[in-house]
């Protein structure tokens, strides 16, 4: 050991000196907007796997071979992804709205986003409703599976559009602070956008 | 300098703190009571749905679909009460309603709830699957006995074979959260020169997710377990006890627990490094641990869609696997998609943990520092182009055979440069051989058996004869215990004097390291043989000729097994008396950012945020530190006035 560095120890004296003096400054020095947004970018992309995983398992069971005609409900599908794209602008308007300190505005805005994204749910409900095959088909299998883990994922993004909302009725965000509505209408969006690019392609166009 | 790290918690905006009775048992409670509401609301809406709600008939595949939707809803709600008594409610949700929250104690009951330094949760992880690696292990040994002689009677076929599913899926999930869980927590922020993870709360959610994957499993016997193994296949996995609805259930948990500490990992380390730590400056293990986050955070999803088809299959109805148009082998492709990066997820923060303890005890900066990150790199990018080479015998098109051979043996060159890190790290050093050292030594000699093995198993005409036979389990012990948890004891007896300020016994170290060593390699090394002989994985008994050489094996394996006794001996010895030797800072005199704190480490990991100036592995360079600490700023003025 003859080669041994010995800079380890003369910076560990200055520590050990101070090690009881500074406390909590916790995170200041970090980049906590950016790490905020990284960390619902990453979650996004993570959470778009699953979709992914589903259109293989539905390309899988059913090649590019889509339902039989008039088995799904084409017109109601399109107007199902005109009111989540709606509902997506409504979550921006919010956002703006509570960025320029308007809070009833926002709520407003939130509340309507959430009232599409219900009426959305309603649809799809109908649509199950209405299917003309069994979820036991390979097409069925599909076609439940997809749209319910995507309307699982509207329920919580619901669930984090009506906090939100509840938190600025209690004043808690404001044209300085609103990461909180920023993340769940972002996520929000999320969900509008596996719908528009995944599960409407693969269960209504393919 | 110690006494920060017990008494004094940052003063945050939460002065008030989680008190009442017990989190633990508050949180048992709540998930009973969640439990029985999932239940009452199934039950609900089954009734609603005109179906008798205790309809006992069984559906076409013999389950019990009404049970298993029961359990399905009551497991949900039984989670979240956990998770709310455990702490979350006024730690978190009290918050997202508008209500305030509230801290943690700082006193040693912070380790019982939802304590959001990393410290905490990294010491937390360390301990829960210390004691899973025992209760599998014992799981493993019981299995031994049963093959100790061809046709024993000791366990029924199908007792032994949810023994065998139990170990396996223990095991795994020791492998996959034993080192990022608690050395990544621990040491990862301290290594960058964080205070902490990115999401600290987040971070506890993570881990307290874990008791209800361990509860899960165990709970799951009650319904007649599961003995699909822990890759849990269909059509078996669709057709076997209800258990198996609560294994599907506590592993989709314990993925999602994975993707969460994945995605605060990341941030970590992209966005929390010190000043100065360019992405040549970071130690090799936390690049290895941003490696294993990235996998985890990207591919679980596919283990949780697989799980989740056989669930609904099961449950509703669905057609995923079997009926009609029912392909298992469906499950085949998207679970290995996963749990072949998953095999990377175990052995990269092992990789990262050898290299580093092979650098600091050699005394001589990692040998081609930039390749091992870029074998880092490229064993991530390739990992998901390999899974089927567990497919080879499954019926898969032929077509499919070839490519899957080539790439596999593609990825072994990256894992071969990784290797070849390792030996020109230690060749010509001066090599320092306390424990880890041994350890990571240990590492370097099994997983080169590991890694050779494979390239058969890869080869398509090998792979035909040695599929699902000992060859494989040997195979994959050999980079599984032999090389991650290795690994794991190099950085347990490399870490444990920083974490507990105190020294573990060097004679019962050493005495650790050769019994493991020994009859780690005595125990597994004939089982490629037993393999190549014909002896099947995944049951109970085997041809007659082959007794000797298993007489042989659980002999060796029940004095691997003795091994870890010593282990535990030497740590609670350490822990438990009052004169145990005291650790200094840098009792290993390394380089890298943890030796520069007291041991165990202020609660603020740093005085003041370190600034990186040169290599971690700098050793008789004669060159910079790696780094040190603002002598300016506010901190410091403090203390000089
Ligand atoms: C060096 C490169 C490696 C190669 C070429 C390789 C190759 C293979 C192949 C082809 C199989 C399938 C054998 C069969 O079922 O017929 C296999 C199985 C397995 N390998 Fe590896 N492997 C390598 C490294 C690893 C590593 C690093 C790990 C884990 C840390 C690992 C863990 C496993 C496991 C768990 C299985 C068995 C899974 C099961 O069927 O239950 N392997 N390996
Ligand atoms: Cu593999």
């Amino acid at each position: 050991m003859t080669t041994m560095p010995l800079v380890a120890e003369e910076h560990e004296l200055h520590v050990a000196d101070h090690a009881e003096t500074h406390l909590a400054h916790h995170e200041e020095e970090h980049d906590r907007p950016g790490i905020n947004r990284l960390g619902l970018w990453v979650f996004m992309a993570s959470e778009s796997m699953l979709f992914f995983a589903m259109s293989a398992a539905r390309l899988y069971l059913n090649g590019f071979n889509g339902p039989d005609k008039g088995a799904v409900n084409l017109g109601l599908g399109i107007g199902l992804t005109l009111i989540l794209l709606a509902s997506s602008w409504l979550g921006y308007q919010a956002t703006g709205a509570i960025s320029k300190g308007k809070r009833r505005r926002a709520i407003t805005a939130l509340l309507l986003a959430s009232l599409l994204g219900i009426v959305f749910i309603g649809g799809v409900g109908i649509e199950w409703r209405t299917a003309e095959f069994s979820q036991n088909s390979p097409f069925g299998t599909a076609f439940f599976s997809m749209t319910g883990l995507h309307v699982l994922h509207l329920v919580t993004g619901l669930i984090g559009l009506l906090l939100a909302a509840n938190l600025i009725r209690k004043g808690q965000f404001g044209p300085g602070d609103h990461w909180g509505v920023t993340a769940v209408v972002r996520y929000w969006t999320f969900v509008d956008v596996m719908w528009l690019v995944i599960v409407f392609p693969m269960l209504y166009l393919l | 300098m110690t006494t920060a790290a017990a008494g004094v918690l940052p003063a945050t905006s939460r002065p008030s703190r989680i008190t009442g009775f017990f989190p633990i048992l508050r949180g048992l409670l709540f998930a009973v009571i969640g439990g029985l509401i999932g239940a009452g609301i199934a039950i609900a809406i089954r009734s609603a749905m005109g179906a008798d709600p205790f309809d006992r008939t069984p559906s076409a595949n013999g389950t019990m679909p009404s049970t298993e939707q029961i359990v399905t809803v009551a497991f949900v709600f039984g989670t979240l009460g956990w998770l709310l008594g455990v702490g979350f409610w006024e730690s978190t949700v009290s918050g997202w309603l508008g209500y305030r929250t509230k801290g943690v104690p700082t006193d040693w009951r912070r380790y019982l709830t939802v304590s959001e330094d990393h410290k905490v949760i990294g010491i937390q992880y360390l301990a829960t699957f210390i004691v899973v690696l025992l209760i599998a292990g014992l799981g493993a040994m019981t299995m031994r006995a049963q093959l100790s002689q061809p046709g024993n009677t000791l366990l029924s076929p199908d007792t032994y074979n949810r023994i065998m599913s139990f170990h396996g899926i223990a095991m795994v999930s020791v492998a996959v959260a034993s080192v990022m869980g608690s050395f990544g927590n621990y040491f990862v922020p301290i290594m960058i020169g964080a205070r902490d993870m990115a999401f600290p709360r987040l971070n506890s959610l993570s881990y307290w997710m874990v008791p209800v994957v361990i509860a899960s499993l165990f709970l799951s016997q009650l319904l007649g377990g599961w003995d699909s193994g822990w890759t849990a296949y269909p059509p078996l996995s669709v057709k076997n006890a209800s258990g198996q609805v609560m294994f599907n259930l506590a592993i989709i948990v314990f993925g999602l627990s994975s993707i969460f500490g994945g995605i605060n990992f990341i941030v970590t380390i992209v966005k929390m490094r010190a000043p100065g730590m360019g992405w040549g400056r970071v130690p090799i293990f936390v690049w290895s641990v941003l490696a294993a986050a990235f996998l985890a955070t990207f591919f679980t999803q596919f283990f949780a869609a697989s799980l989740t088809m056989v669930l609904l299959d099961r449950i509703v109805g669905t057609g995923f696997f079997v009926g009609q148009g029912g392909a298992p082998l469906l499950y085949e492709h998207t679970f290995w998609f996963y749990s072949h990066p998953a095999v990377y997820i175990f052995v990269l923060p092992g990789f990262g943990m050898a290299l580093e303890v092979l650098a600091h005890l050699s005394r001589k900066p990692l040998f081609a520092y930039r390749w091992a990150v870029a074998a880092l790199i490229g064993i991530v990018g390739m990992s998901g182009i390999v899974w089927a080479h567990h497919m080879f015998v499954s019926g898969m098109p032929n077509a499919l055979l070839g490519p899957f051979m080539v790439t596999t043996e593609l990825i072994s060159i990256p894992t071969g440069l990784i290797f070849l890190s390792a030996l020109g790290t230690v060749w010509m050093g001066r090599l320092w051989l306390t424990t880890p050292m041994l350890f990571a030594l240990g590492f370097v000699f099994n997983f080169l058996i590991g890694g050779v093995t494979g390239i058969f198993l890869a080869d398509v005409p090998t792979d035909i004869s040695l599929h699902d036979t000992y060859f494989v389990v040997a195979h994959f012990h050999y980079t599984i215990i032999g090389g991650e948890i290795f690994a794991l004891f190099a950085a347990f007896y490399f870490w444990f004097p920083k974490m507990t300020g105190r020294m573990l016994s060097e004679r019962l170290g050493k005495l650790n390291f050769w019994m493991m060593f020994i009859f780690f390699n005595l125990t597994f090394l004939p089982m490629f043989w037993a393999g190549l002989h014909g002896m099947n994985r995944r049951i109970a008994t085997y041809q007659n000729d082959l007794a000797n050489v298993n007489l042989f094996i659980s002999i060796s394996a029940w004095f691997l097994g003795l091994s870890f006794l010593v282990f535990v001996i030497n740590v609670l010895r350490t822990l438990l008396s009052k004169n145990a030797p005291r650790a200094e800072a840098n009792p290993w005199k390394a380089r890298t950012l943890e030796w520069l704190i007291s041991s165990p480490p202020p609660v603020e990991n740093f005085p003041s945020t370190p600034i990186v100036v040169g290599s971690p592995y700098g050793y008789g360079t004669g060159g910079r530190p790696h780094a040190v600490f603002a002598l300016t700023g506010a901190a410091d003025e403090e203390v000089t006035a």
